[in-house]
């Protein structure tokens, strides 16, 4: 077991690798604008900008850049550990802002999480229970139309009649926790219930089909052979083989997740992560786009491993290997 | 006479279907007794299952029941859901088909007969565990302690089907049904599933219904044999009545397909034909279309399972002569036929 924990942890590591190093090439094989001169600002001079390459380290080869990313990124930088680098913009670390914006991330996450797994799953179990009645299709309705009405269009909308129309919740932006919690719940309130809509809608269509599988197999006839009260057929026998898939898929979108929301962020004007990159991958500020490339791939990698973790404990047939 | 645990009186199960209506069994009629196994034979999709699953009370749905299930003086398809749950599992236990997937994968082996025991009796885990533990030492599981705590894929087939038969029998019911308990088994394996049905049987003094394809497992525990056919009885008597003078073609052709020593498995004549379809029967005999000796009534009105001059009751309109001549003759060309 700790050894399989170890091998998988390596993975992590190499996942990172492979990733940030796709990250490096790409940046400098797309043909733009030297970062430097853009930094340097209206009128630059040759030594000026020679001045800022040096600072950023960009007269090194991009290799030579990649491997001193590394180092710092394993062993730490100026500011500690792990290192990150410095904002091309800001010339603030990178870490700092990353680590205050994952943190915006992660509560859009979690409490988009909690209200995709509370619709997700009642609605995906009584529509499989109560198959092609009323309730079903309507379930399946709204699961349709989660699936496929696009964010920006739900969130512009919600904003519409929420804030401009009926102004019972505030606008776009952001409020901590701990200055305002009120403020905070209810301007977290519209991005969450927008973002989970997509996956409630998944979840619901995914608990329905594996539930349905699932009381059609026979152990579930056995079950009512022994004289189980249906209840208890349903909630403990069906719901525990159907529900094993969903924690996988569950901890797979939740590290997916936690990499940024970049449309609801945006739509919301969310300090996140997703909005973070946008911004970095248009001012060309490697260290700040390379900083959520990590953060992201370690979250997904990282998650992974946590439902692989959790599956053999659902699932006593499956065995570390 | 023994005591008459379960009868069954015209039972008729109807599934509706987009396809149509199917009639999966049409009018069934028979008793089991305690302390003896009633053999249920007949090929594949011929209501076997449904019959007992409607006996069990597990069919819902899509289906309409009609006829009595009579078990232990109450009318199951009149008493209240609630009622017949409570006798599932406690008057009645079933064993399945298929030992590899009939057990919950994900529960370990002694909690799914411990919840069996829960479901009906008032006692703790505690004892309702040593019950269970119990129950596979009566089984013949080895180190049940153990292996109680074992998940199903850490059996074998033949364990499994062991645990089934402990989780079916923990609770001393009246009646055990096995649909087709051996077929998923190796051959060794299921003359022991035999013997411990058998055994077991003896020591609880309880009725068994024994649902196969297979006479020849029939033949051996059996006191009784219902032969079935498109959701109906063709022929319904004792083992030796059946075995030693059966009056229905059909019969003739399963009993023609038992493998035995000198005939060995290639050389089976399985009955020739298709079985009929269940939402549009052929007209009279639903066997007919298939049957070598039809003859002009075959196709007109239903035969029906009643006495025909023989010693049993069967469902064919051929005289009572010539169904001995029949049935003497092809067992004579049998026995001439090249080992
Ligand atoms: N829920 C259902 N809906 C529609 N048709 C059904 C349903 N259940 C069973 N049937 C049909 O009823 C017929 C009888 O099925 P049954 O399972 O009783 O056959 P069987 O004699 O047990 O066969 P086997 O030997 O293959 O187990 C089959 O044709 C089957 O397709
Ligand atoms: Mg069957």
């Amino acid at each position: 077991m700790t050894r399989y924990v170890i091998r998988r942890l390596l993975y992590v590591i190499l996942v990172i690798l492979v990733i940030t190093f796709i990250s490096y090439v790409v940046f400098f094989l797309m043909p733009s604008g030297n970062p430097a001169v853009q930094f340097a600002g209206k009128s630059p001079t040759k030594a000026l900008i020679h001045q800022i390459e040096k600072q950023f380290g960009l007269n090194h080869p991009w290799y030579v850049q990649y491997g001193i990313f590394v180092k710092h990124l394993f062993l730490g930088d100026q500011y500690g550990w792990p290192g990150f680098g410095e904002s091309y913009n800001t010339r603030e670390p990178v870490k700092n802002e990353l680590f205050s914006r994952a943190w915006v991330t992660f509560q859009l996450a979690v409490g988009a999480a909690v209200v995709w797994l509370a619709m997700g799953i009642p609605i995906g179990i009584v529509s499989a229970l109560r198959r092609r009645t009323l309730i079903d299709r309507a379930s399946m309705g709204f699961a349709l139309f989660g699936v496929s009405a696009p964010v920006f269009v739900l969130g512009l909308l919600s904003l519409w009649i929420f804030w401009q129309h009926l102004r019972i919740l505030p606008g776009t932006g952001y409020t901590s926790f701990s200055s305002n919690p009120a403020e905070w719940f209810l301007q977290f309130l519209q991005p969450w219930v927008v973002l989970s809509l997509l996956f409630a809608a998944f979840y619901a269509r995914m608990v329905r089909g594996n539930l349905l599988e699932t009381m059609s197999e026979d152990y579930i006839r056995t079950a009512r052979a022994k004289g189980l009260p249906e209840r208890r057929v349903v909630f403990k026998h069906g719901l525990r083989a159907s529900l094993t898939p969903v924690v996988t898929m569950f901890g797979m979108d939740f590290g997916l997740l936690l990499g940024g929301a970049i449309i609801t962020e945006t739509v919301f004007n969310l300090p996140g992560l997703g909005t973070y990159v946008v911004q970095a991958v248009n001012d060309q500020n490697l260290p700040a786009v390379v900083g959520v490339v990590v953060l992201a791939a370690f979250f997904v990698a990282f998650f992974n491993l946590v439902v692989d973790i959790l599956y053999a404990y659902l699932d006593p047939r499956v065995r570390y290997s | 006479m023994a005591e008459t645990l379960l009868e069954v009186k015209d039972l008729k199960v109807q599934f509706d279907t987009p396809d149509g209506v199917v009639k999966a069994v049409d009018g069934v009629s028979f008793t089991v007794e305690r302390g003896q196994t009633l053999g249920v034979v007949g090929e594949s999709g011929s209501g076997k299952s449904v019959t007992f699953m409607t006996v069990m009370g597990l069919i819902a749905g899509n289906a309409r029941i009609s006829g009595e299930i009579i078990f232990e003086g109450r009318d199951l398809l009149k008493l209240p859901p609630a009622e017949v749950r409570a006798i599932r599992g406690d008057g009645m236990g079933m064993v399945f088909q298929d030992p590899m997937t009939s057990l919950h994968p994900m529960y370990r082996v002694g909690d799914q007969i411990v919840e069996a025991i829960r479901a009906h009796r008032d006692i703790d885990r505690k004892e309702a565990w040593d019950m269970a533990v119990e129950m596979l030492r009566k089984v013949g599981l080895p180190r049940p302690e153990e292996r109680a705590k074992d998940y199903p894929h850490e059996y074998s087939g033949g364990m499994r089907q062991r645990a089934m038969i402990a989780m079916a029998m923990v609770l001393n019911p009246d009646l055990l049904i096995a649909d087709e308990p051996t077929t998923a088994l190796d051959v060794t394996v299921q003359a022991q599933i035999l013997e411990l049905m058998e055994q077991l049987k003896s020591e609880y003094n309880c009725g068994v219904v024994l649902i196969t394809h297979d006479l020849g497992v029939v033949a051996d525990v059996s006191q009784k044999v219902m032969v079935m056919y498109a959701g109906r009885a063709a022929e319904y008597g004792t083992r030796d009545q059946v075995f030693n003078t059966p009056l229905h073609p059909y019969t003739w052709g399963l009993l023609e397909s038992i493998p035995t020593v000198e005939r060995r498995v290639e050389r089976l004549v399985p009955i020739e034909g298709t079985p009929p379809s269940l939402i549009n029967p052929p007209r009279g005999c639903a066997f007919h279309p298939r049957c070598p000796h039809r003859f002009e009534p075959c196709d007109g009105e239903r035969p029906e399972l009643e006495m025909r001059g023989g010693d049993h009751p069967d469902a064919c309109y051929l005289a009572i002569e010539d169904k001995r001549r029949l049935w003497a003759e092809r067992e004579q060309r049998r026995q001439k036929e090249p080992a």
